[in-house]
């Protein structure tokens, strides 16, 4: 496995450390710091600093029983929640999302698929699969376009990008993003807003396929 | 000898230590550990509810501050102290003094609460890392890591009250992700460098486990 050479921009990092990331883009800036070691580090730093302000917040007074009725509940057993581990090119925050089970892919034709993992007004969020030599159909973007490679790698005018690379694309860039020859490229990739195709056809499939 | 082969490993290898044995490393230099570090690993070593009321004591009127200034009435904020801080008790075993302070680690629970509780949503978390029980705890690197967040404190406290207050809107959640790319935050790269060697001290620990 190559090296890691495009990581998260460091303010793209604090919002999501301060929690004011929009969902679509926190789950791939999860699954980055999850293949990632340099921005892990990165990561546990801005808690670092959030840690700070919060010994240094004005206290408030608390209820005179919030004490003792929280150390009451230390015996009580806490509520299972399923943790869900890597399985494949997929990493734990991925794999969450689809609880556990592999994609349902969807065929956008010439080779290339996808499976919406969320949508809704915060943006969206889908995996892709590229096959070799193949392009993502030429798309301009509203807001800020994330796309995280987990298998593969692709190339655009910004450069080339490999397993846990990371491109943040805003909406000047128009990007054509092709897979390289070897394995087939899979993505996770986020918007703010549904993707506008720069072709006629497209554009007409896009409400059909929520792309 | 950091790949020796099985063999000479098991010759090499001294008595398998004792479980308390990490506890007990970490106990001897506790005088150089910042109290809420100290309390904390009592309560992850040791189940210590005595550490947990000092924690509570420590934290809780000040998670209320942090909770009550994102929006939270009195009560809510109430419930979500005692929400984070149950939270603290149940996960303790994830703590890892080397990578985070005690601040870092429930700042982070305290914001997941947040963000489950006000926008109905769960914040996707990365993978989290497992420790290996048997390491033995590195004293020294707790305490450098403990100096890095002191000068972080400096850092905090030297600023003009108008940048400082803009770094608390940012982490308290105030300022919107467009809004924080414009921000100038605090020196953070010595404290991630410390933190990027303990991260890779415990990748090559996982690794001889496996």
């Amino acid at each position: 496995m190559t090296a890691i050479t495009h990581h998260i921009p460091d303010p793209l990092l604090a919002a999501y450390a301060a929690g004011n990331l929009p969902a679509p883009y926190a789950l791939v800036v999860a699954t980055h710091i999850s293949m990632c070691l340099e921005c892990r580090a990165a990561f546990d730093a801005h808690q670092a600093a959030g840690g700070v302000v919060l010994e240094n917040i004005d206290q408030e007074p608390l209820s005179s029983d919030l004490k003792s009725s929280t150390l009451a509940l230390l015996d009580r057993p806490a509520p299972a929640k399923p943790t869900y581990k890597r399985s494949g090119v997929f990493p734990g925050p991925v794999m969450e999302v689809l609880k556990g089970k592999p994609p349902k892919w969807k065929s956008l034709g010439l080779g290339v698929r996808q499976s919406i993992l969320s949508s809704g007004p915060a943006g969206s969020a889908r995996l892709l699969y590229i096959p070799p030599g193949q392009a993502v159909p030429d798309h301009s973007h509203n807001g800020l376009e994330l796309t995280l490679v987990l298998q593969g790698s692709f190339s655009d005018s910004e450069g080339r990008f490999g397993v846990g690379d990371l491109e943040v694309a805003d909406q000047d860039v128009e990007h054509t993003p092709t897979a390289d020859e070897g394995a087939p490229c899979i993505c996770i990739a986020a918007t703010d807003a549904p993707l506008r195709f720069n072709s006629f056809v497209p554009r007409m499939l896009q409400p059909l396929f929520r792309i | 000898m950091l790949y020796a082969n099985t063999d000479i490993d098991t010759v090499d290898r001294p008595p398998i230590p004792g479980p308390r044995k990490g506890k007990a490393q970490v106990t001897k230099a506790s005088q150089d550990l910042s109290q809420q570090t100290t309390w904390m690993l009592a309560v992850r070593d040791a189940r210590d509810q005595a550490a947990f009321a000092a924690l509570f004591d420590y934290f809780a009127p000040r998670l209320k501050g942090f909770i009550i200034r994102s929006g939270a009435g009195a009560g809510q904020a109430e419930e979500i102290v005692q929400e984070v801080m149950l939270t603290v008790w149940r996960k303790s075993d994830q703590f890892d003094p080397a990578r985070a302070q005690v601040s870092a680690w429930v700042y982070q629970i305290a914001r997941n609460k947040q963000i489950d509780v006000f926008r109905k949503e769960q914040r996707p978390l990365p993978e989290a890392l497992t420790q290996d029980p048997e390491a033995d705890p590195d004293a020294s690197q707790i305490i450098a890591l403990e100096q890095e967040a002191g000068k972080l404190r400096q850092a905090l406290a030297l600023l003009k009250p108008d940048q400082r207050s803009v770094i608390e809107q940012a982490y308290l959640g105030e300022l919107s992700h467009q809004e924080i790319s414009t921000q100038t935050g605090l020196p953070l790269g010595t404290i991630k460098s410390r933190i990027r060697l303990a991260l890779e001290k415990l990748r090559h620990e996982l690794k001889e486990i496996r």
